[in-house]
């Protein structure tokens, strides 16, 4: 994020895309929800009806995977009435006439086709944006998860710098992210192409500072490969050992059975995990670990902030730390890697780090830092850019054209499916189904059908239905509601009974590679009658 | 600008009330209704204070501070009407300390204890008060709500869920869910601000019901395990039984004491017997429990032999977006110190 999550409670207009707040990140939607109270502008769009609808002043409900269209007709409507804001383009951006130039082929009438949005809607929202003297995006996944993800970020990153709502106070780009620290794994290096605080690997004064840091020599200077590239390359044996921490790789990727094809490739296959789940069965050796709760270290939220994480517990006899592990693999393979504590791994990356260099245990033992930090006296910085000055100089627009999800509904597979997280759970759950009474708040997967498709399908609450895509088939029952557009489903990927993500497309953004999990095709079919009929309740997150 | 209190004059910022110049300064005054998230109640009555030259008292949670204002608040009259507004919430309900989760914490039990009530004075016949314990994480016990109205602001004002409010009039009013629904039944997404903000046992968490007395628990202080906010949390732990008993979120940046259903209920998993404890290796197409080194020596000794014969670049890591930073700057430091390529990533794209 740009700016800091008690911020939002101040913005005067909030412009939430993609985001399913209320159920992914329920505590940014409550500061979000107090603004509303005082008076703010909340402009909710997503295909589904979700939860902060019922908060927002505009629902505004675009087809699914039509973001850079209708950002760009709002844009184009922005400057035709002349609502950018012109003194941050001439003052901070480097290239404000191309922007203009290239919205123009977005007219909104153009636009409003794509998105499906009435022309008349789509111009109350840009006048709402335009006029408003500051407004704050937040976006999550829905923006990410396409295969034009990449370009979805830019395009709401343009919008923000016409508007000028960068660098200030209850503004800027705000992206959710959504695992409790997939920040500070970013910021730790976990990335091919960088070392912590984002020190690039191809720079040698890096590498020279790195191994004289680390006392060792012959640091690769070579990009490593992504995610996706590592699995794929397992199938014509570019990759043969796969070291896996924390990550349910089978039940998390798009293409399940292509993901367990990918795996059962692999020569050695090393999983460090608190649970059995439906990726350990593949793995030639398992490490039991540590879990949250039973040891010391931080965490980095979605706003930069670093926290601590303590020791609550003592752990199960037979589970060691992840770092442990690697530092007895290390030893074993030639490397004192010198980690001997939490504490001593976070010092032994603060020696080289930068925005990191200013933020110790010490001063984080009540509250957390933002970073960047750069020196012990440093304050911690609560929003970036500050005063519209960006970390390259001047702000820099890139063009952004409006592209189809991969995988259309056709005759074959008629209705969209779209996937994401539940409120009652998180990510593959075993966390949150070995705890107690989650599971009974939200027991099983279902299938969020909207009452039209429904209705012609023959299919009500709590029927037993197939989905099937072209790449497999799940069978869970069936919640008919108002939450989906019609020609849209949706569900979720917590359940290992029944995965999202065993029929999501295995299609990615060519930069990031970040799957294209907002979008496929299924066909829906009656499996069962309900024995007994599901009552909706109109509650909150669940039937 | 100042204010005296008690004989002491402290400086205030404008728009400040004496209940909050009181605090800042160290001057206990109670409250029941006044939580420094809500802001003035005046429903309550408790922290009521004499001011010099005002007939009649004052509200101290609404009272805004005056310069050159004289505030007492313990004086005899001042004691008596507290005394007589905590006998009659004593009074109103069944206030019993033996076996209630709050004992030790419960606002109302300290504002007895300092008035030195040891039992209400007055025997009250209201209609009979329900227990709703239809939810699966909250208890609404409302034989002990003194109708402060906290839980109320708390969902509408603090989380903004809009769930409770306060239903029918009267002697019959009461906390109630929606239209007068259980709460299994109502919008209520558990997300636990109510019980963190009720100050007596009324709405308590089901979960911790008979875990072990405040007194008995241990305090840590950490960092939420689930979404990218990052809410801070105490744990309260039993440290002879090792397992967390209770969740409370810290009334510090980001999340201001707030919480969803997961972070405040969802802390059981690492107690749970499913748990991995023991090395593992694939040994004839079966999972074998090992020893740690013989763990470690076959990982090791694979890693040598295939990277040997096929290079350094057939190795990968993955990190993780759920652990931590610590172990994440591990795995990446491992893979490029011992391993010597970039083949590292985690689930930030996926």
């Amino acid at each position: 994020m740009t700016n800091s999550i008690p911020e939002l409670k101040d913005a005067e207009l909030i412009f939430v895309i993609g985001s399913n707040m209320t159920e992914g990140h329920p505590v940014v939607s409550y500061y979000v929800k107090q603004a509303v109270k005082k008076g703010a502008t909340l402009i909710v769009n997503d295909p589904r009806k979700t939860d902060l609808t019922r908060w927002a002043t505009h629902h505004v409900q675009i087809k699914l995977g039509s973001d850079i269209a209708y950002i760009n007709g709002l844009m184009n409507e922005i400057f035709k009435n002349g609502w950018a804001d012109e003194t941050f383009l001439k003052e901070h951006t480097e290239n404000p006439d191309d922007i203009r130039k290239w919205v123009e082929s977005y007219p909104v009438e153009k636009a409003s086709e794509i998105c499906g949005i009435p022309v008349a809607k789509m111009k109350e929202i840009a006048r709402l944006l335009g006029t408003a003297k500051s407004a704050a995006v937040c976006y999550t996944l829905g923006i990410t998860e396409h295969i034009c993800g990449t370009d979805n970020v830019k395009t709401l990153a343009n919008l923000q710098m016409i508007l000028g709502n960068l660098g200030k106070r209850s503004a800027g780009l705000n992206p959710l992210r959504g695992q409790n620290n997939v920040q500070g794994a970013c910021d730790m290096g976990a990335l091919p192409n960088v070392f912590h605080c984002y020190q690039a690997v191809n720079d040698p004064k890096v590498i020279e500072k790195m191994e004289k840091a680390w006392g060792v020599t012959g640091l690769s200077d070579k990009p490593g490969y992504k995610m996706p590239t590592m699995l794929q390359k397992a199938l014509d044996g570019g990759t043969k050992i796969l070291y896996c921490i924390a990550d349910n790789t089978v039940q998390t990727e798009p293409n399940m059975a292509h993901t367990i094809k990918e795996i059962k490739a692999l020569e050695l296959f090393i999983v460090c995990d608190i649970f059995p789940n439906l990726t350990t069965p593949y793995a030639h050796v398992i490490f039991p670990v540590y879990a949250w709760g039973e040891e010391e270290g931080t965490f980095t939220n979605t706003e930069r902030r670093v926290q601590r994480v303590r020791r609550a517990l003592s752990p199960p006899e037979g589970c060691r730390p992840s770092w442990w592990v690697l530092q007895e693999l290390g030893k074993r393979l030639g490397v004192d890697l010198g980690f001997s504590s939490s504490v001593a791994i976070y010092e032994d990356m603060r020696k080289t780090a930068t925005s990191y260099a200013g933020i110790t245990y010490e001063r984080i033992e009540e509250e957390g830092l933002q970073w960047p930090c750069p020196t012990l006296e440093h304050p911690g910085t609560a929003f970036l850019h500050k005063n519209g000055n960006f970390s390259r100089g001047k702000g820099l627009f890139s063009k952004t054209d409006w592209v189809p999800p991969a995988e259309l509904p056709d005759a074959e597979y008629p209705l969209a499916l779209s996937t994401g997280r539940r409120l009652w759970h998180y990510h593959t759950a075993t966390q949150t189904r070995n705890s107690v009474g989650l599971e009974n708040l939200f027991p099983e997967e279902l299938l969020e059908i909207h009452p039209q498709d429904a209705l012609k399908l023959g299919i009500k609450s709590g029927d037993l239905v197939k989905a099937k895509s072209r790449r497999g088939e799940i069978v869970l029952k069936a919640w008919v509601t108002e939450r989906s557009a019609p020609g849209l489903c949706w569900t979720s990927f917590h359940f290992e009974e029944a995965c999202a993500n065993v029929v999501t497309n295995d299609v990615f953004d060519p930069v990031t590679e970040t799957a294209e999990y907002k979008a496929c095709s299924i066909r829906v079919e009656k499996v069962k009658d309900a024995v007994t009929p599901m009552i909706d309740l109109h509650r909150q997150a669940r039937p | 600008m100042s204010v005296t209190i008690d004989g002491k004059l402290f400086d205030f910022k404008p728009g400040a009330t004496v209940l909050e110049v009181a605090r800042e300064h160290g001057v206990k005054i109670p409250s029941l209704c006044y939580h420094p998230k809500i802001g003035p109640a005046g429903r309550c009555r408790i922290c009521v204070v004499e001011v010099e030259g005002q007939k009649g008292l004052e509200t101290a949670c609404t009272l805004a501070a005056r310069d050159g204002m004289v505030v007492s608040t313990d004086t005899p009259k001042v004691l008596e009407v507290r005394r007589m507004v905590v006998n009659l919430l004593l009074s109103n309900g069944e206030h019993n300390c033996l076996s209630c989760e709050q004992n030790g914490q419960c606002e109302l039990q300290d504002a007895a204890y300092q008035l030195g009530i040891e039992a209400p004075a007055f025997v009250v016949d209201g209609p009979p008060a329900e227990v709703d314990k239809s939810s699966e994480m909250i208890v609404i016990d409302r034989r002990k709500c003194i109708m402060c109205g906290r839980c109320i602001d708390a969902c509408n004002k603090v989380v903004v869920n809009e769930v409770l409010g306060m239903g029918e009039r009267g002697h019959e009013s009461r906390v109630v869910c929606d239209t007068d629904r259980p709460m299994a039944d109502s919008t209520c997404v558990q997300c636990g601000e109510c019980s963190q903000l009720c100050p007596v046992g009324a709405i308590i968490d089901k979960k911790a019901i008979g875990k072990g007395r405040v007194s008995n628990l241990t305090k840590v202080n950490t960092t939420c395990p689930y979404c990218g906010v990052g809410c801070q949390l105490t744990l309260h732990v039993d440290k002879d039984a090792n397992r967390i008993v209770k969740v409370t979120g810290r009334e510090v940046l980001p999340n201001n004491g707030m919480l969803c259903v997961k972070g405040r209920y969802g802390y059981e998993f690492p107690s749970s017997p499913k748990r991995l404890t023991q090395p593992m290796i694939m040994k004839n197409g079966k999972h074998e429990p090992v020893s740690w080194d013989e763990a470690l020596d076959y990982t090791a000794g694979r890693i040598k032999e295939i990277v040997a014969k096929n290079g350094s670049d057939v190795f990968s890591a993955f990190g993780s977006g759920r652990i931590t930073n610590e172990n994440n700057y591990a795995i990446a430091k491992f893979t490029r110190a011992v391993i010597k390529n970039n083949n590292v990533d985690h689930c930030a794209r996926t």
